[in-house]
């Protein structure tokens, strides 16, 4: 970097750059900031959005929670829906601006192991981030929080679930 | 505002009179730009809800970790360096990080440094883009970083170490090294793997400045990081454990095309450790020291964080776009 030197002034050149570079930047996260077709009336809710639980191999589908039977895993899986999740599949996990409802039969009749391999691997294409960065016994938190969740009785929006993400936050 | 231009010297800059302070023409619109950003992240902050994140410790390595879609993260570093031969210097900059999709993040930095005894000075910015190769997560994980630069030779904030920077380019004066202008290109390939809680991370990178007949420039980032506890705890709290991560990173030159290898290099190892706050603050914290004799022997680096989210879905509705 410092191995040469030209004698270039940076002051006509930066002049020149900073404004076509910052006006791209800004068409580019105005292009991406518009919401995709497959988001309509405040809730995403859409069959192809639980495809991708079908995509999880056997192997990942048998693995068991280890945490299933820690009596804070569902609390602390509460607080840490509310910190990564709450914000794309709602407060109460019932669907969001972003993210469909995880009360959902698809959802709730998948397996921890489906689950777990899901939050891992997120569907990137979709939107969803890759959830790894959260250590193993946090992600299962989060899973065994999920499984604890009951599904909507009416279309309508769910009634909140016995642990609220928002009363732990 | 009193406006006076002239001719400046070979470098034929118009001056302008600001409350008595002459300044380029080039480094007010700079900093007049610089000014817009930080309104604009005010203006993003007050129009975003804040968002847990669960950084990195890294301030020079990568994970493979890109930032949420629709999330912007406003990030403040400091690098504290001492100088033989010069004067201890101390650079800033500030970034500004975007999550456009899950497999694309955008980042905007503004850099600047001031050299005690000597001046303060904006050094330049940087445009930055990752991009995830990969859908799913596997043993290995592929993110191709793609960097340009537009930064004066006083630009001291060592975001990472090339080909044959050593701790003698930094003793130049600001007013002479802010005449060496770089246009750089910066490839790195960001290969992170994530297991029992552990990330290790590897980054080897190349460079290549557009000014000048320079050759390609090598180097690498390395690095390895662990929270300190794995399980969550049931309650919100500041001081859990969970809430640190801790680790190691080690970054130097490679040197050039013509010249690959260790002779004439710098190198550095520095703990580092993140400070995830549940009020969505993370704080970051990096002793750095020089390995060899071309390194500057300590290096101080910390920084501020704060992520919001739906930012994406602020500027849709702002212009137009629908309604959630």
């Amino acid at each position: 970097m410092k191995s040469q030197t030209s004698t270039t002034p940076i002051s006509s050149n930066a002049a020149r750059y900073l404004l076509p570079f910052s006006f791209a930047t800004l068409a580019v996260l105005f292009v991406f900031s518009f919401p995709s077709d497959a988001q309509t009336n405040g809730v995403r809710q859409n069959d192809a959005d639980y495809s991708e639980l079908n995509r999880a191999p056997r192997k990942a589908i048998q693995r068991q929670n280890p945490l299933e039977k820690d009596p804070d895993a569902v609390l602390a899986g509460a607080k840490l829906f509310g910190q990564h999740c709450a914000e794309c599949h709602g407060s109460a996990a019932d669907g969001g601006h972003k993210g469909p409802s995880l009360r959902a039969p698809e959802v709730q009749l998948a397996s921890p192991g489906t689950l777990f391999w899901l939050l891992t691997n997120g569907v990137v294409r979709r939107g969803m981030p890759v959830w790894s960065k959260l250590p193993e016994p946090q992600r299962w938190q989060i899973v065994t929080y999920l499984k604890s969740l009951s599904p909507p009785a009416t279309p309508q929006p769910a009634q909140a679930s016995q642990v609220q993400p928002a009363q732990i936050r | 505002m009193q406006l006076e231009r002239k001719r400046a010297g070979i470098n034929l800059n118009f001056l302008l009179q600001f409350d008595g302070v002459i300044l380029s023409e080039a480094v007010f619109q700079a900093k007049l730009f610089a000014a817009a950003l930080v309104v604009l992240a005010l203006l993003a902050a007050a129009i975003s809800l804040p968002a847990h994140a669960q950084e990195s410790p890294y301030i020079v390595t990568y994970d493979h970790y890109l930032e949420e879609p629709g999330s912007l993260e406003v990030e403040y570093f400091s690098t504290f360096g001492t100088q033989r031969g010069g004067n201890d210097f101390h650079a800033f900059w500030t970034e500004f990080e975007y999550g456009a999709t899950a497999w694309w993040t955008t980042e905007f930095y503004i850099d600047g440094q001031t050299t005690f005894g000597d001046s303060t000075l904006f050094t330049g910015f940087r445009w930055e883009n990752r991009f995830r190769l990969l859908q799913r997560e596997h043993l290995i994980n592929p993110v191709l970083y793609l960097e340009y630069e537009q930064i004066s030779g006083a630009d001291k904030i060592l975001k990472e170490v090339e080909g044959h920077d050593g701790e003698s380019d930094y003793a130049v004066p600001n007013a002479l090294a802010r005449q060496e202008h770089n246009h750089e290109l910066e490839f790195k390939l960001l290969l992170s793997s994530t297991r029992n809680g552990w990330n290790i991370a590897l980054n080897p990178l190349a460079a290549k400045n557009l000014s000048g007949g320079n050759p390609w420039e090598f180097g690498y980032a390395l690095g390895a990081s662990r929270p300190l506890a794995l399980k969550a705890s049931a309650n919100r709290c500041n001081f859990c454990p969970e809430n640190f991560i801790a680790g190691v990173e080690m970054y130097g030159g490679l040197g050039t095309r013509y010249n690959f290898g260790l002779p004439n290099t710098s190198h550095y190892l520095a703990p580092v450790v993140a400070w995830n706050l549940p009020s969505d603050w993370t704080l970051r914290l990096s002793p750095g020291f020089g390995l060899n004799d071309n390194s500057h022997r300590f290096l101080l680096r910390w920084g501020l964080s704060r992520e919001f989210s739906g930012l994406g879905e602020a500027i849709s509705s702002l212009f137009g776009g629908r309604k959630r």
